[in-house]
C-alpha cells in the first residue's frame, strides 16, 4: 500500500467521522466543527486524486510533482470553507444571544421566557 | 535495493502515524466534552493536514491549510466556543440516543467505507492534467503551476472566488442588529492588556507583514501565492485587533469598503479588457501575461487580507459609545 492509498483512507475516515458528528451532536458549533471535518476529508481525497496525477509527470521527468488543477481547487475550497464557517459562526452567536441555545432543537427553551425575550430581536 | 525498500516501509510508517493521529484527532473533536477543547484539537488537526499535504507534494495547499484552515479557522471557532460555553451545559440532553447514535454510526461506517472503496479502485492510469498544465505553463511566464492554474487556466473560478468573499462579509455584517449598524466588528476577543501581548502585537507584524508580501512574490515561480500570504496579512492585523493596539474599523467608513472591492474590480478590469486585447473574457495579451496576473495578484492580496480579517471580526456591534470611540 502506497502513502496515497493510505492518505486516501484517512480522508474516507474523515468524512464518515465528520458526518456521524454533524448527525449526531446536538450543539450548533459541533456540527460546524463536524462539517469542518468533513471539509478536511473531502479535500484530502482531491490531494490523494492530484498526487496520483502527478505520477505522469515523475515518469517523463519534469521535476514537478502532483496535479495541479485539483490542487488549485482545493486551494479556492480552503478559502470558500472558510467564508461559510465565518457566517457559521456568526450565525450560530446570533441565533444564541437571540435564543438562549445553542442547539436547533426542542421547542421549550432551557431559560424562562421573560429571559429569553429580552435578548436583542 | 534493500536500503530503497527499508527506506519506502519507513515513509510508509510515517505516513501511517501521520494518519492516525489524524483520526485519532477527528475522534477527539467529535467526542470531546466541551466545544472549546474540540476547537482546539480542531487546530492540531488542521496543522497535521499540512504536513499530509506537504506529503501529498503539495505544499501551496500545506500552506493555505496552515494560514486559513488552521490558523484563522480556529481563531473563529475557539471564540465561538468561549462565547457559546454557558449554553453548552443544556446541550447533552439534547443528544440523540443510543440506539439512534448506533444507526447512524453505522450508516457513516457505510460511507466511509464506500469512500474507502473509491480510494482503493481508483483508475490505474490516473486520470491527470498535469502534462497539459506543464505544456501550457510557459506563456503565462509563472513558474509555479498552481499558480498558473489559479490565474490564468482557471482564471474564471478564482474571480468568482474572490468575489464570492464579498456576499460572504456581506452575509456576516446583516447579523447585525439595526442599532449596531453604526458600531464596529465586536466577534473578537476583548483580551485585558498584558504586556507580553502588546510587545507580541509590536514586535511580529512588521515580519509577518513581509513574509505575507514575500509568500505572494514567490507564488509566481515556488510554493505560495496571494491566499497564503493575505491569511498572514490578516492574521497580523487580528493580532493587533486583538491586542486592542488599534480599532477594527467603522462598518459604515469607506476605506476598509474599497479595499474590499478593489481586488475583485481590477481582476474583472483586466478580465473584461481581455475581450478586445486577447479575444476572450480572462484572456492575457501575449507577452502581459505576467505582468498582468502580478497586478491582479497584489489588489486581489489587500482586498482578500481585509476580507479575512473582517470575517474573522465578526459582526458589527456599539459597546462602548464613547467619545474616545473615535481613532
Amino acid at each position: 500500500m502506497s502513502g496515497e492509498t493510505l492518505f486516501g483512507l484517512c480522508g474516507a475516515a474523515l468524512v464518515g467521522i465528520g458526518l456521524y458528528g454533524l448527525l449526531c451532536h446536538p450543539g450548533l458549533l459541533r456540527k460546524l466543527l463536524a462539517f469542518n471535518l468533513i471539509g478536511g476529508g473531502v479535500f484530502l481525497l482531491f490531494g490523494v486524486i492530484a498526487k496520483r496525477g502527478g505520477g505522469v509527470l515523475t515518469l517523463a521527468g519534469v521535476r514537478r510533482d502532483g496535479d495541479p488543477v485539483p490542487q488549485a481547487l482545493v486551494i479556492t475550497g480552503l478559502v470558500v470553507a472558510f467564508a461559510a464557517t465565518a457566517i457559521g459562526v456568526a450565525l450560530l452567536r446570533r441565533f444564541a444571544d437571540a435564543s438562549g441555545r445553542s442547539t436547533l432543537e426542542g421547542e421549550d427553551p432551557p431559560l424562562p421566557p421573560s429571559e429569553r425575550e429580552a435578548g436583542p430581536s | 535495493m534493500r536500503g530503497s525498500g527499508l527506506a519506502v516501509t519507513s515513509a510508509l510508517v510515517v505516513d501511517g502515524g501521520l494518519a492516525l493521529l489524524i483520526i485519532g484527532l477527528a475522534v477527539w473533536i467529535t467526542a470531546a466534552r466541551t466545544a472549546y477543547g474540540a476547537a482546539v484539537g480542531f487546530m492540531a488537526y488542521g496543522l497535521l493536514l499540512a504536513l499530509v499535504w506537504v506529503r501529498l507534494s503539495a505544499v501551496d495547499v500545506a500552506l493555505t491549510e496552515a494560514a486559513l484552515g488552521t490558523g484563522l479557522t480556529g481563531l473563529l471557532l475557539v471564540g465561538a466556543a468561549a462565547r457559546l460555553a454557558p449554553y453548552e451545559a443544556a446541550e447533552s440532553a439534547r443528544a440523540p440516543g443510543l440506539g439512534l447514535r448506533v444507526l447512524i454510526g453505522s450508516l457513516c461506517a457505510a460511507v466511509a467505507a464506500g469512500l474507502a472503496a473509491v480510494v482503493l479502485l481508483l483508475p490505474e492510469p490516473a486520470p491527470t492534467l498535469a502534462p497539459l498544465v506543464d505544456a501550457n505553463l510557459p506563456p503565462t511566464g509563472v513558474g509555479n503551476p498552481v499558480t498558473g492554474v489559479l490565474m490564468a487556466h482557471r482564471a474564471i473560478d478564482t474571480l468568482l472566488e474572490t468575489v464570492v468573499l464579498v456576499p460572504a462579509l456581506i452575509g456576516v455584517w446583516s447579523l447585525a442588529a439595526d442599532g449596531d449598524w453604526r458600531g464596529r466588528p465586536g466577534s473578537l476577543p476583548a483580551l485585558p492588556s498584558s504586556g507580553p501581548l502588546t510587545l507580541l502585537a509590536q514586535v511580529l507584524p512588521p515580519f509577518g507583514i513581509l513574509v505575507g508580501a514575500h509568500l505572494v512574490w514567490i507564488g509566481a515561480d515556488d510554493p505560495g501565492g496571494k491566499f497564503q500570504g493575505a491569511a498572514v496579512l490578516a492574521a497580523m492585523w487580528v493580532l493587533v485587533l486583538v491586542a486592542g493596539l488599534r480599532r477594527p474599523p467603522l462598518v459604515t467608513s469607506r476605506t476598509p469598503r474599497l479595499l474590499l472591492i478593489l481586488g475583485p474590480l481590477v481582476f474583472i478590469a483586466i478580465g473584461t479588457a481581455g475581450i478586445w486585447l486577447a479575444g476572450d473574457f480572462l484572456a492575457y495579451p501575449v507577452g502581459w501575461a505576467k505582468p498582468l496576473i502580478l497586478t491582479i495578484e497584489a489588489a486581489l492580496t489587500l482586498s482578500v487580507a481585509v476580507v479575512l480579517g473582517l470575517l474573522v471580526a465578526g459582526p458589527p456591534v456599539v459597546d462602548d459609545p464613547g467619545p474616545k470611540a473615535r481613532r
